[in-house]
């Protein structure tokens, strides 16, 4: 019988499998559940002086319970000239391409549902086939505010996926690894002027950290860039005609995209699971490790988070030229250079 | 502040850019840290302009069912009807007077559009702006208050706020 092992439990194959399956799930899930409560629900209305939900639950902590009970229980509304089958399928597409996200993050040396030797190229990779969900949804539903929404949507995540693999780049040679463990370990061992705290790529590779947050707020239609969704043009962009359950699942992609995306950031620039201090046999047991690296992931990925959020409630929206015009001609540019600079450092002082 | 040597657009324009982000990001930053100024209405109450126009209180003595807010009003919310009644005489052997009395004075809230103009043209000051608005019904009917109902909100009219210093002196008014 085919054995498998995760996190350090030796199991059938099918057990390990159903294992991973629904610590994947249920982490998508809870990430984009906290990012909704914590930011968009309650962080955003301080930044805004105001308090936010405050009737279900203390200080409206049940709010996103009772928001997710009112999308099941809402009709799963068809447009009469909806191309049925791909506008059903549209939101599973764009899930399946976040929920692929969390197979390569890392939570704990060995809290990774799968480590891929190229666990970052296909991060980014499967991150990209939202775009298919999304042209699905803006075709399938035969309403011209989906239709242009969707091609907004295609326009920018392309110019925007650019920048973002570009800013990758530097982090993965000066790592010298794709894979998303070793990253984590290259900052472990890398020492900027000695010091290890200041390896983390988030100093040296601070043009990188700059470009692939920015990027990433674009991906994820966050504000300034959320002209796919800009709701005074285009009612709601590609969701114009979704309803309960179907609505549900593209705003859970969307979080839950910002939830994995915090993560790859985390991961690449900021140490992910470990922390400057921390030696190789910190933790006194092995669940510590996974424990207390899971830990500080969080606090970092909520960090990120934070910053996603305040950004989009502060900045106004740009303009489709101005949009276009910032990734290919000053974030790209800037991202060619960040490599080239890389390099250079690189080859001359043999880190 | 020091006016600063104006430099070429573009320059200019990559310094005033990041600038006004970093300025936008701490004015959110900052109202995030302070308290916010959301009241929760049913639990705790803001406090009111005392002169808010909430509703319209009525002294049924200082009224002399002279139609004037009735017919300057634009929305034909209030209702008056009165007749004339026989006073005895105030002095000993004069003639018995004939005065006005009130059967009917109903504003209809459903209609009113808290313009005022009737507090303004009432030549007796009969009626006021009261500060109180609570006063929402489920029937839309029951938003039609009679003067009974308008006289009880006389209790809720703030005192008038005192004259300026070198102000003239109201003229005498009927008690």
């Amino acid at each position: 019988m085919l054995a498998g092992t995760f996190l350090g439990i030796h199991a059938a194959y099918w057990n390990v499998t159903l294992l991973k399956l629904l610590l994947g799930v249920g982490f998508a899930l809870l990430g984009a559940g906290a990012f909704v409560q914590v930011f968009l629900f309650k962080a955003v209305s301080h930044l805004q002086s105001r308090l936010g939900p405050m009737e279900s639950g203390p200080h409206g902590s049940l709010q996103l319970m009772a928001e997710v009970l009112k999308f099941i229980q809402k009709e799963d509304v068809f447009p009469a000239k909806a191309d049925r089958w791909v506008f059903a399928g549209a939101p599973f597409v764009v899930i399946m391409s976040t929920l692929m996200i969390y197979v390569v993050i890392p939570i704990g040396p060995r809290g990774v549902v799968a480590n891929l030797d190229v666990g970052i190229l296909y991060a980014l990779a499967v991150s990209s086939i939202s775009v298919i969900g999304v042209l699905m949804a803006g075709w399938a539903s035969a309403n011209k505010y989906s239709l242009i929404g969707a091609l907004r949507a295609a326009g920018q995540l392309i110019a925007y996926e650019l920048p973002l693999v570009l800013a990758v780049v530097g982090v993965v040679m000066q790592s010298g690894s794709l894979s998303l463990q070793q990253i984590v370990a290259g900052q472990a061992h890398f020492k900027l002027f000695g010091v290890q705290g200041l390896g983390l790529f988030a100093i040296p590779q601070i043009a990188g950290f700059f470009i692939f947050m920015v990027s990433a707020q674009a991906e994820l239609t966050q504000t300034p860039f959320d002209m796919p969704v800009a709701e005074s043009e285009l009612v709601a962009g590609y969701m114009t005609e979704y309803t309960g359950l179907r609505f549900l699942i593209f705003f859970i992609g969307e979080f839950a995209t910002a939830f994995a995306l915090a993560g790859l950031a985390a991961v690449l620039f900021l140490g992910g699971w470990w922390l400057p201090g921390m030696g190789a046999h910190w933790g006194s047991a092995a669940w510590m490790r996974e424990l207390v690296g899971g830990g500080v992931m969080f606090v970092k990925v909520m960090v990120l988070g934070f910053i996603i959020f305040w950004v989009r409630f502060t900045l106004p929206r740009f303009r489709e030229d101005q949009l276009q015009a910032f990734a290919w001609k000053f974030l790209i540019p800037l991202a060619l250079g960040d490599i080239l600079v890389t390099g250079i450092a690189k080859v001359a002082v043999r880190a | 502040m020091p006016e600063r040597p104006q430099l070429p657009e573009s320059v200019e324009r990559a310094v005033q850019v990041p600038l006004g982000i970093v300025k936008g990001l701490k004015a959110t930053f900052m109202t995030m840290l302070q308290p916010a100024v959301t009241v929760q209405y049913p639990r705790e109450k803001e406090a009111i302009a005392p002169r808010a126009r909430g509703v319209i209180s009525l002294v049924e003595d200082n009224c002399t069912v002279c139609m004037l807010c009735a017919r300057q009003c634009p929305d034909w919310c209030i209702y008056i009807e009165g007749h004339k009644d026989r006073e005895p005489p105030r002095r000993e052997g004069g003639k018995p007077r004939t005065v006005s009395k009130l059967d009917r004075f109903d504003i209809d809230y459903g209609l009113c559009m808290y313009c005022g103009i009737c507090v303004e043209v009432c030549p007796f000051d009969a009626l006021h702006w009261s500060p109180e608005f609570e006063y929402a019904e489920p029937s839309i009917a029951d938003l039609l208050h009679d003067k009974t109902r308008l006289g009880q909100w006389e209790q809720t009219v703030p005192e008038a706020p005192a004259l300026e210093v070198g102000a003239e002196a109201p003229k005498g008014k009927k008690k």
